[in-house]
């Protein structure tokens, strides 16, 4: 099978490579774009270890095509940070010990991103459900919601002090 | 001492950020930026994929391979099968457990996707694609999936390369499906106690089959040198310096030239501990073809082939007074380790710790036997979160004393109060031989039941069971545990004949920071952090300038690793020592420095200083630039230590959980209204590090109790090898978790510390089955398999007469 | 898990879709959200060698009135349904149940149409379909054709689609003031199908039942309409004897097949205490 050229802004960059068109987002990022940040826990799309941003949604790229990245702003967590300047979900993971062995943590973040932009004044349980397309096997999630809910109070501070 | 003196101190004290401070993780910054190393993150030039071909049947004969098309899809470098093997003598493995294991199938297949053959490729596309273009021709023998159908005299043999073999590792084997039969404990004693007895109960307590699924799966990266000889393997391991030691056996590379790494592991919890086929397949193919080769499992392959835990068939009884004081206990256990006896435990004891099941109580008598039996399922049987086979001895116990407490209609909280080990009686001896090193059980109970107004509860509880239209049915579980770990010492407790202890090895730099390795290796358990913090503490060096370094053989000292809650009580003790014996020539190097002798001086924090003058004192900082360019005459300069520690005995962290449920009378589902942990691991050295290992490990066994299994149809095929079926909650079912504490130090380990990773994995998951027991007791249940998904809590509401 | 090789196609319109599909085949296979057909080719249970991919074509998104209906393109996501302010408005059954689906990454990618077309027992539009009375826009070589959901699926991964056509576009009408609607969906952990679930539409008119639907998902090859049971209700008061007779009824057409989430008679059990609470749900949400 032909491979075909995609063009995507991976992380403000753009990239334009030739893929197989089977190849998963999940490995293109790793592989082609050598940002191995997204990890690949279950495949069949229930763990979200693999989750990225994709033109302002989260997405799970083990179920996900590369060339379905044509034309896409795609955001990894090797974005988040701006300038050397944690982003306050990464903060929010550490003041909180959201995380243990770190696998699952790149999903996390990225999808606590987004959720804090769909919401950003959750309640616990708003955070659980807007959480619930990741697994993490370590924490018992009772840091990463409190993470989240820091990240949120961090981000609404901040917000308040720009108006 | 004035008060703005003190201030300083503690000033001091903090700034190094030593034991007991809720220090943030070393190890997060790469964690939360996407830079972890993990072992399927690892590129290495030229490298080349490995895929397996499976067995799709549970028992079967292999007629016939067919590589050719598998090798004419290009970019395909090998098939390789049991017959390529052979020459090399490396077609079978021995396992740790005293056993042999097919590395692929050598004839037959003994379970559902063993591995048949491997493929080796340019990607890891090409390699699924030729695993699918491998030929297998299969003949069906007949599948046994019971263990107690294995030991009927007419079954089917299933290691026919066993044939005639009747010693096994662990002594006589009856049958050619059983394994061993291990016993401990006074048979004839426990017989006495039960003739003598009022009151007598017994119950089959089955611990079905699950597995440790961390979400990253097992893989590696091996790359020989065909000119140098060397082999280096990055490998998900839990115990990186006994795979280099299997492996230079196996292969005839000396020691020397096998280099093992673990890098960032994506939680263990038991699964990475075992020598899988997959590593030893991506070794011998990169020896082969003189290239890297890696090869990382899918979820389906995790699940279904590396290490299960568990499938212990309990026969308990307890023997005890009228007035519920428990005068006996005996176990026998149907051990099913499928196909190969593949257990991770200490080498004396294929049921691993499980004599440990007299628990928390005070029992005169007990007797415990294990029968180990082959199936047609996945080898396994690693001590999953728990020291080895812990989980199941606290589960039966924790069962057993429930189900008597419930014949004499007595409470389970006073049941447990009556049969508590007391705290002048430690240090204890077990009925098995165990000797308890600290605990005071009643505390910790009595803090539990104010904490949750156990009165008030089962007030409530009885309401509840008055209103016949109450839609849910409300339960109470009460559980005491008591954990063994820490293997152990080495006079019990080795691996392949190497002692089970740990090993430390710090240097102190000139400039006064700090480089540390240890033989452990971190899971997600924080060891860069934590280790850190107790070597500031010992030596006053401030915690950030403390690097941690594990599991890369190449440059830590030999350790038996992390497993079995043993990082903390086994290497933190060689922490402390190896710290001691730095501390102990910085006295020397002070002393000469200050021109006072050696008794002149105080430790203070971070410095030695002349007593009685606070004016003259010398830092840790200033000691180790000493160390290196005036160290007194007769000491040889540098300042650095190792120190392997061989414990004297194990830990027994203890704990008190209380869990209440509510079951929904017409969907058969649970809701966990709210569950109490109270954790006694002696000295706590990270308490945030502490309560997020509890959460953790109750989170786990909220998973094992509520809904994770491993069914087998009748042909061996495994029902649910997805996360699709296969239960691993979300953040919306698992249920909030509050956590207390006793501190019991232990007498015998250097820093008081027990261990506490494991403890809410082995003590929840009775505790939510009790709970959920409880919920029936007026219906006269008294136990109940898990796991307790609504389906099968329906089908009890259902046989009550108490659905909706 | 890596799915077999296929070529990929990414049509910018209907027309160029269909034209692909008849090009190329039994072997085509449409793409829309991918999160059943990507994973069934990555277990190897699908091996289509050409994928056509209908994320490109913006016709097929996006929701609409027209008069007193509510037109939903196929290729709309879970969760613009559960963000659409017009469905929140006209036809909150339809977000109500798109929050039951999956999880949110999943609902991002996975699409209404998607969902109904599959053809699998544990999707939970087709039943919702069923409970709204919605029709179903196919498009084809010969142009469009419009067939109601009552009738559509015939079994598992069977439907009255053709192999040549798309699904376009749902029109379903939009609720009726004080019309009670609910879905309940027992399911063993989040992201997971249904155990049982149950939709109930239903409006009352003096305390009897003037309109009802009933429909239910993974309980039979496919989702059904339990006919039977809204003949017991229509016209009736919501007395308990009706409302067990009503649930027998319910029970009387389930075939479930046996699976890890339970036996066809807990399922089936299920079934019917899914429909009583989303009854109730439905009832109390009619005044």
């Amino acid at each position: 099978m032909s491979k075909k050229i995609v063009k995507v802004n991976v992380n403000g960059r753009v990239l334009e490579k030739a893929v197989e068109p089977r190849m998963l987002l999940v490995h293109f990022l790793r592989e082609e774009c050598n940002l191995t940040g997204a990890h690949i826990g279950c495949e069949t799309s229930h763990c979200g270890a693999c989750t990225v941003d994709i033109d302002g949604r989260s997405v799970k790229s083990c179920t996900h095509l590369a060339v379905q990245c044509e034309g896409a702003e795609v955001l990894t967590v090797e974005g988040l940070a701006k300038g050397g300047v944690l982003h306050a979900v990464q903060q929010g993971f550490y003041q909180e010990h959201g995380l243990q062995c770190g696998f699952c943590t790149p999903g996390m973040l990225m999808r606590a991103y987004r959720l804090l932009q769909e919401n950003p004044d959750p309640s616990e349980e708003e955070v659980r459900a807007g959480m619930s397309g990741n697994l993490c096997r370590c924490t018992g999630y009772q840091n990463i919601v409190k993470a989240v809910l820091h990240a949120a109070a961090t981000l609404r501070a901040a917000r308040a002090a720009a108006a | 001492m004035n008060a703005p003196k003190e201030a300083g101190l503690a000033e001091r004290a903090s700034a190094l950020q030593g034991m007991g401070e809720s220090r943030l993780r070393k190890e997060d910054a790469r964690f939360i930026q996407g830079r972890g190393n993990y072992v399927d993150d690892i590129r290495m030039p030229g490298m080349l994929h490995m895929d397996i071909v499976r067995s799709p049947l549970a028992h079967a004969r292999i007629k016939r391979i067919n590589k050719e098309q598998a090798l004419a899809i290009p970019g395909v470098h090998a098939v390789l099968t049991a017959e390529d093997l052979k020459p090399l003598k490396l077609h079978w493995m021995p396992t740790l457990a005293g056993d042999v294991q097919a590395v692929l199938a050598d004839e037959k297949v003994h379970f559902q996707m063993q591995e048949v053959a491997i493929v080796i490729a340019d990607d890891r596309y090409i390699a699924a694609d030729a695993v699918e273009a491998v030929e297998v021709e299969y003949e069906d023998l007949p599948v046994v999936i019971d263990p107690y159908a294995a030991l009927a005299p007419d079954a089917p043999v299933l290691r026919e390369d066993l044939a005639g073999k009747t010693e096994g590792a662990h002594g006589r084997r009856e049958h050619p499906n059983h394994i061993f039969t291990w016993e401990a404990g006074d048979a004839a004693a426990t017989e006495a106690a039960f003739a003598a007895a009022a009151v007598t109960v017994k119950a089959r307590i089955h611990y079905p089959r699950v597995h440790p699924c961390p979400l990253e799966t097992c893989g590696c990266v091996a790359s020989f040198d065909p000119v140098r000889g060397e082999l280096t393997t990055y490998l998900t391991s839990q115990a990186p310096h006994v795979v280099r030691t299997v492996v230079s056996l196996l292969s005839g590379i000396p020691e020397s030239k096998v280099r093992i790494v673990s890098p960032d592991i994506g939680g263990g919890f038991g699964n990475k501990v075992g020598i899988y086929p997959g590593y030893v397949c991506a070794i011998v193919a990169s020896i082969v073809l003189g290239r890297p080769v890696k090869w990382i499992e899918d979820r389906v392959e995790n699940i279904s082939t590396t290490a299960f835990a568990r499938d212990y068939h309990m026969d308990g009884e307890i023997a005890a007074t009228a007035d519920g004081r428990i005068l006996g206990l005996r176990t026998h256990v149907i051990a099913d380790h499928g196909a190969f006896d593949a257990c991770a435990d200490p080498t004396k004891f294929p049921a691993g710790l499980f004599h440990i099941c007299s628990g928390s109580y005070d029992i005169a008598a007990a007797y415990c036997q294990v029968k180990g039996v082959y199936t047609n399922k996945a080898p396994g049987g690693v001590a999953y979160r728990c020291s080895f086979r812990v989980t199941e001895a606290v589960y039966l116990v924790e069962r057993m004393v429930d189900i008597l407490a419930q014949k004499l209609g007595l409470d389970k909280a006073e049941i447990r109060r009556r049969n508590f080990i007391r705290k002048e009686q430690f240090p204890y001896t077990s009925p098995f031989g165990f000797e308890y090193d600290s605990g005071d059980y009643h505390t910790a109970l009595d803090k539990v039941l104010a904490a949750v107004d156990y009165p008030a509860l089962r007030a409530e509880q009885a309401a509840t069971r008055a209103n016949p239209a109450s839609p849910t049915l409300m339960g109470i579980g009460l559980v005491s545990f008591t954990e063994v770990v820490g293997a152990g010492p080495s006079k019990m407790c080795d691996i392949l004949g190497v002692g089970m202890f740990d090993s430390c090895e710090i240097r102190v730099h000139p400039t006064g920071s700090a480089i540390a390795r240890m033989g452990t290796i971190t899971q997600g358990q924080g060891h860069q952090t934590t280790y850190a913090q107790i070597i500031a503490t010992e030596l006053g060096i401030p915690s950030e300038v403390i690097q941690v370094e594990e599991g890369d053989t190449s440059t830590a000292p030999y350790g038996l690793g992390t497993y079995g809650s043993r990082s903390t009580p086994v290497a933190g003790a060689a922490i402390a020592l190896a710290a001691r014996k730095i501390h102990a020539k910085a006295r020397k190097i002070a002393a000469h420095l200050l021109e006072v002798g050696e008794n002149d001086l105080d430790w203070e924090i971070d410095r030695f200083k002349v007593k009685g003058d606070d004016s003259r004192f010398k830092t840790m900082q200033d000691i180790s630039w000493a160390a290196y360019h005036q160290a007194p005459p007769g000491l040889e300069p540098g300042l650095e230590a190792v120190h392997y520690y061989d414990p004297p005995n194990f830990t027994f962290p203890f704990g008190i959980y209380l869990c209440v449920v509510d079951i929904d009378r017409a969907t058969g589902e649970t809701k966990v209204r709210r569950f109490l942990a109270l954790d006694d691991c002696g000295t706590r050295i990270n308490p945030m590090i502490i309560e997020g290992q509890i959460h953790g490990g109750l989170t786990e066994g909220f998973a094992v109790a509520m809904g994770q299994q491993m069914p087998f149809d009748a042909q061996g095929n495994l029902l649910g090898n997805t996360l699709m079926d296969y239960f691993l909650p979300t953040a919306v079912e698992t249920p909030k978790w509050e956590t207390d504490h006793t501190v019991t130090p232990s007498p015998h380990h250097p820093l008081g510390a027990k261990g506490v990773a494991e403890s809410p994995h082995v003590g929840s998951i009775p505790t939510f089955t009790a709970a959920v027991v409880d919920a029936f007791a007026h219906l006269g249940v008294d136990n109940m398999t898990m796991p307790h998904n609504a389906y099968r809590v329906w089908q009890q509401l259902r046989d009550c007469g108490a659905a909706l | 898990m890596i799915p077999p090789e296929f070529d990929y196609h990414a049509p910018r319109s209907v027309a160029e879709a269909i034209h692909l599909l008849g090009e190329l085949g039994p072997d085509a296979k449409l793409l829309a959200g991918g999160h059943s057909l990507l994973p069934m080719m990555k277990l190897r249970f699908a091996q289509p060698t050409h994928l056509i991919d209908l994320n490109r074509i913006d016709d097929l998104r996006g929701i609409h009135e027209e008069g007193d209906q509510l037109v939903i393109g196929a290729m709309t996501v879970e969760n613009d349904l559960i963000d659409s302010p017009l469905l929140r408005a006209r036809l909150p059954l339809l977000p109500e149940v798109a929050r039951q689906i999956a999880d949110p990454q999943v609902r991002n990618r996975g699409t209404i149409g998607g969902d109904i077309v599959h053809g699998d027992p544990g999707n939970d539009h087709p039943a919702i379909a069923l409970a709204l009375d919605a029709s179903l826009v196919l498009a084809g070589p010969g142009g469009e054709r419009t067939l109601p959901a009552d009738g559509f699926f015939l079994g598992t991964y069977m439907t009255q689609m053709a192999e040549d056509e798309i699904l376009v576009r749902i029109r379903v009408p939009a609720f009726a003031p004080r019309t009670g609607y609910a879905y309940h969906k027992l399911k063993r952990k989040t992201g997971d199908w249904a155990t049982a679930a149950a939709a109930v539409v239903l409006r009352l008119d003096g305390g009897r039942v003037s309109h009802v639907r009933i429909a239910l998902t993974n309980v039979a090859p496919m989702a059904l309409r339990a006919h039977a049971a809204e003949a017991l209700l229509l016209g009736q008061a919501l007395d308990a004897a009706r409302i067990d007779q009503a649930a027998a009824a319910v029970m009387a057409i389930c075939a479930p097949a046996d699976d890890l989430r339970g036996d066809a008679e807990y399922k089936t059990a299920m079934a019917g205490c899914m429909f009583r609470r989303a009854l109730a749900q439905a009832a109390a949400r009619c005044a």
